[in-house]
């Protein structure tokens, strides 16, 4: 299936992926209307350290610890990507604690948000992928 | 309003050719026949013949065909070609008077011998020789006009339809193996008698229907080889393209018809080898002489005749055969006209080139060394 | 501080409305224009940096930003006009010479512009691309000057050694050094890509482009950078730079802080140093010492590869491309003076040199008028700006055009001009690791495939509509152009004639 995928070489630390991710999932119809100052909790964030920077979302494991993990069963695997249903979580931090890669974090609710491939939003493809000029991020099988 | 020669004047035209294999000598009244039918294909501002084999009394002689506009022109041209050639006969070209052909220049008929002193001291080959002097008259002496200049063989052309350029000519008073006819349909031009076809040089003449698109690419380019295209025509540049490379570069005709129509790249990587090599060689070493846009010639020469389509084929023309005689023509109704049983009859493909010689028994008696290619 | 008499000449719009400070602008600008001020709580930007190279406007996610020229103004005066007034405050502040990069932008007239292409209507069918075959396709090279035969009759092939471009276009010389490696690797993959040919300037070839080898053009300069039998024989052709048209008559220099480990390796000079061009081949002082270093270089090769000699059109340019083409030479390429560079003294870029067109007719003209333009073919370039600038340029009697600038705007470039500070936002024009990787090969191939797909598109277009179905009748046809509002002397010049004629 097809993934986000993530290739430092090309990553400008731009920052922009972050802000399209908050825009895809904010349900608002303007970046503007969605970001204006608004303090952003992206699903994707950019690691960097001197010239070295590269994005960091879910990786959508093939056996994720996060679903094993999850005690309210709020995690789940559907057609290969992981889905997270809100009503279930109950934000014990579970999945936080066991992803290594750090990519789940608290939405701005205290519920626990991911990467979900913008497949639950109105734009169904990652707004990251189109919002990267570089080709830094992008959504392909491998 | 600007004539021949002081600006490129594009037409559209009909076309006709017969070729006897057997050497046989056919009346010049075949030709006429042949190209009336296609009386609409022209407007009446100009039409021609070229026959081939039609002086056998001068056969070794140079036959040049003059217009002159003027007694001085005559006079001035006269002086310059008694420089260069030994006069062996010259005399008024008989004509017929007709009310539809008017306003004729002084039309004169020259053979000559190359004087053997002069020739030598210029280091030319013979018919280099001839050629230098034929570009020189027409470029440089003003109303003279050399339009055919080959052995045993001539051209007439005129402004007026075809079938009545004939008549004026007294063809029917002529016998060649080998004939070609244009009647032309000029777009722009109010016609002059030395823009109509056949366009000759030496022994090559071409009649053409269609307008290059590669004019000026290929003008500039054959200009560099001391042609001078003053009469600014599609013909007058194919005839020199045709002299350069068949006399100058001693190409064959295929592989002339293979730099003038030469295939597309696309099917010259079909091609096996070694025709691929040849076929790239022949279009890379000559691209500025291909030819693009809508043509179709007959190139007539000693001995004789080509037939060649542009690559895409944009202007009709057919081949029709009945015993030893080959036809060619813009209509079949050209060719059934005049020989309504043939053996064959077909449309060569755009850019193949269908090359008729006389048999080598009828060369050898008419004493013609033939060039190139293979029928 | 002293006094600073130069104001900035664009000014930073930023829609306070749309701005959401993600502050994407900030991080992309070398120039430190953008900056977020944490007690305002909002962007702010600093124009005297601003190069207007538009970066932070291409980012920007919300559209917030605009740049546009400042309208402060000196007091209107037709000939100290502002731009001749702060170039005199800059000298008198720096003693320096003036520095720019990229074309001439001055107003001179652009004959492409005055130049009509012709169409058939009705005596000759004009072809549509789309149903019949249309041949861009073209070799360049010098041509056989005799026919031989084998014993039995056989054409022998003896054609000198040619370049066979799919599209009449090739990327003009620019050095790695003066690009960045990314330019560079997205130029050779993008004309091995189209079956055509990229030029590496005179900086060498990196290692990691041999394998572009086949559609690549070596360059030789008077620096001689990174000159070695390999990499003569690493590439199609071998280019022998005399001149360029935005510096005619001067040399070259990259600035040692642009040579690092990588550039140092390909040019073979140390790490750090100024890497210097001088101004004439020191090994050429006239036009027989061309003819040795022509014939030097097919030795090297094993005449096996075409020589190109690269001139700067300059005012007698007919005669030496005529002594070009008896020195041995198989392309002569002539750059005029709107080509580009990463950096010359204005003065020269903007006064020395003439245009490429009336160049490309005099030399064309001059080489048939002594019979010997099939020895030779021609490129032209700076600038060939879209495909009937190509169509205009092929018709006067080239055999193809070079571009650099319009590849480069393919890459991204604005042309923002300031090349020479090696602060490229777009990744180009730098050797900076953090501004090169800003151009990402991948994209950069693929829009310069886009482009020179697009010309020739445009250009079958043009050439169907003339009637003409193979770029090489259109070659020198100057009948298929004419000319709008040029006087006698320039129609003559271009051999053309006039609109109406």
């Amino acid at each position: 299936m097809k993934k986000v995928y993530v290739n430092e070489k090309w990553c400008l630390g731009c920052h922009l992926c972050e802000y399209y991710c908050a825009f895809a999932n904010s349900g608002k119809s303007s970046m503007i209307k969605a970001l204006k100052d608004h303090h952003i909790v992206p699903r994707i964030r950019i690691e960097e350290r001197g010239n070295i920077s590269f994005a960091v979302s879910c990786r959508h494991c093939t056996d994720p610890l996060c679903v094993k993990s999850c005690i309210s069963g709020a995690l789940s695997i559907v057609d290969g990507a992981v889905f997270i249903d809100s009503d279930k979580c109950v934000g014990c931090c579970s999945c936080i604690m066991s992803c290594p890669y750090g990519a789940l974090s608290h939405n701005e609710n205290g519920v626990i948000q991911k990467c979900e491939l913008c497949q639950k939003n109105e734009f169904g493809v990652p707004l990251c992928v189109q919002g990267c000029p570089n080709k830094a991020i992008v959504y392909e099988e491998r | 309003m600007l004539k021949e020669g002081q600006i490129h004047i594009p037409s559209g035209c009909a076309i006709s050719g017969i070729f006897s294999k057997s050497g046989r000598r056919v009346s010049g009244d075949a030709i006429i026949r042949s190209i009336a039918p296609m009386h609409d294909r022209s407007n009446g501002l100009g039409g021609g013949f070229a026959g081939y084999g039609i002086y056998p009394q001068y056969a070794d002689s140079y036959a040049f065909h003059l217009f002159y506009d003027t007694p001085e022109a005559r006079k001035a041209c006269e002086t310059y070609l008694e420089g260069f050639f030994d006069v062996v006969s010259y005399e008024k070209i008989p004509t017929r008077r007709i009310p539809s052909i008017t306003h004729e220049p002084m039309i004169w008929r020259y053979f000559l011998s190359p004087k053997k002193t002069v020739l030598e001291e210029s280091q030319l080959d013979e018919k280099e020789y001839v050629v230098q002097r034929v570009l020189h008259v027409n470029a440089q002496i003003e109303g003279a006009f050399v339009f055919s200049s080959g052995k045993n063989m001539g051209v007439f052309k005129a402004v007026g339809f075809p079938e009545d350029v004939g008549e004026f000519y007294r063809l029917d008073e002529y016998a060649g193996y080998s004939w070609t006819a244009h009647g032309r349909y000029p777009t722009n031009t109010p016609g002059w008698w030395g823009g109509a076809h056949p366009f000759a040089l030496l022994d090559c003449t071409v009649v053409h229907n269609g307008e290059i698109s590669s004019y000026d690419a290929n003008r500039r380019f054959i200009e560099m080889f001391g042609y001078a295209c003053t009469l600014k025509t599609d013909t007058e540049a194919i005839t020199y393209i045709i002299d350069y490379l068949v006399r100058k570069r001693g190409l064959t005709l295929e592989e002339t018809a293979g730099v003038i129509a030469a295939p597309f790249w696309s099917t010259i990587a079909a091609m096996p080898e070694p025709q691929r090599t040849r076929a790239a060689y022949l279009r890379n070493a000559f691209s500025s002489l291909l030819i693009n846009g809508p043509f179709s010639i007959l190139v007539g020469f000693d001995g004789g005749m080509m037939a060649l389509n542009d690559r895409l084929k944009l202007r009709s023309m057919v081949v029709g055969e009945k015993d030893d005689m080959v036809y060619f023509a813009s209509e079949e109704c050209a060719i059934r006209v005049i020989s309504p049983e043939l053996d064959r009859i077909w449309s060569p493909g755009g850019g193949q080139p269908v090359v008729v010689t006389l048999e080598p028994e009828a060369a050898k008696r008419l004493g013609i060394q033939l060039k190139g290619g293979e029928a | 501080m002293a006094i600073d008499f130069l104001y900035p000449q664009y000014e930073v719009i930023r829609n306070p409305q749309r701005c959401i400070s993600c502050r994407a602008c900030e991080r992309q600008c070398a120039n430190g224009v953008h900056h977020y001020d944490v007690d305002f709580g909002c962007m702010m930007s600093d124009e005297s940096k601003c190069v207007a190279c538009h970066r932070c406007v291409s980012l920007c996610p919300t559209r917030a930003l605009k740049i546009v020229k400042t309208d402060h103004t000196f007091k209107e005066n037709a000939n100290w006009t502002g731009k001749a007034i702060s170039e005199v405050y800059r000298q008198a502040g720096t003693g320096g010479v003036l520095l720019s990069s990229m074309g001439n932008p001055e107003p001179y007239p652009i004959y492409w512009d005055k130049l009509l292409i012709n169409a058939s209507q009705v005596t000759n069918p004009s072809i549509d691309p789309l149903r019949e075959p249309m041949e861009t396709r073209t070799t360049l090279g010098a041509k056989p000057q005799a026919i031989e035969r084998d014993k039995d009759g056989n054409l022998v092939d003896n054609m000198p050694p040619q370049l066979t471009l799919n599209i009449p276009v090739m990327f003009s010389a620019m050095s790695y050094g003066s690009i960045s490696y990314n330019a560079h690797a997205s130029l050779a993959r993008a004309a091995t890509a189209l079956g055509t040919y990229y030029n590496t300037g005179e900086g060498g070839l990196h290692q990691d482009f041999y394998q572009y080898g086949p559609h690549t053009i070596v360059q030789v300069a008077s620096g001689r950078f990174g000159v070695h039998p390999d990499y003569l024989n690493a590439g199609a052709a071998v280019e022998i730079k005399m001149g360029q048209g935005a510096k005619p008559g001067i040399g070259g220099h990259l600035p040692g802080i642009k040579v690092g480990a990588d550039i140092s390796r390909t040019r073979m000079i140390p790490e750090g140093t100024d890497a210097i061009s001088p101004a004439p081949h020191h090994d050429i002082y006239s036009i027989e010492d061309l003819r040795q270093l022509v014939y030097s270089i097919k030795e090297a090769t094993h005449y096996k590869k075409p020589v190109i000699v690269k001139i700067a059109a300059v005012h007698n340019v007919a005669a030496i491309a005529s002594g070009i083409a008896r020195s041995g030479a198989d392309i002569i390429a002539i750059d005029g003076f709107r080509g580009g560079t990463g950096a010359a003294p204005t003065r020269i870029r903007d006064n020395v040199g003439i245009p490429i067109e009336l160049a490309l007719a005099a030399v064309d003209q001059r080489l048939r008028e002594e019979g010997i333009r099939d020895r030779v073919s021609i490129v032209i370039g700076g600038s060939v700006r879209n495909s009937a600038d190509l169509v205009k340029a092929i018709a006067l009697g080239a055999d193809a055009v070079y571009i650099a600038t319009a590849a480069l705007l393919a890459l991204g470039c604005h042309l923002c001009r300031s090349c020479q500070t090696g602060k490229c936002n777009w990744g180009i024009a730098t050797q900076r690791p953090e501004l090169v990787k800003r151009l990402n090969p991948d994209i950069g191939e693929k829009r310069l495939i886009n482009l020179l797909t697009s010309w020739d598109h445009e250009l079958k277009e043009m050439m169907g509509g003339m009637g003409i179905n193979s770029i090489e009748a259109l070659r020198g046809n100057r009948l298929m152009l004419r000319g709008i509002g040029l006087t006698q002397k320039e129609l003559d010049i271009l051999g053309v004639k006039h609109a109406g004629e």
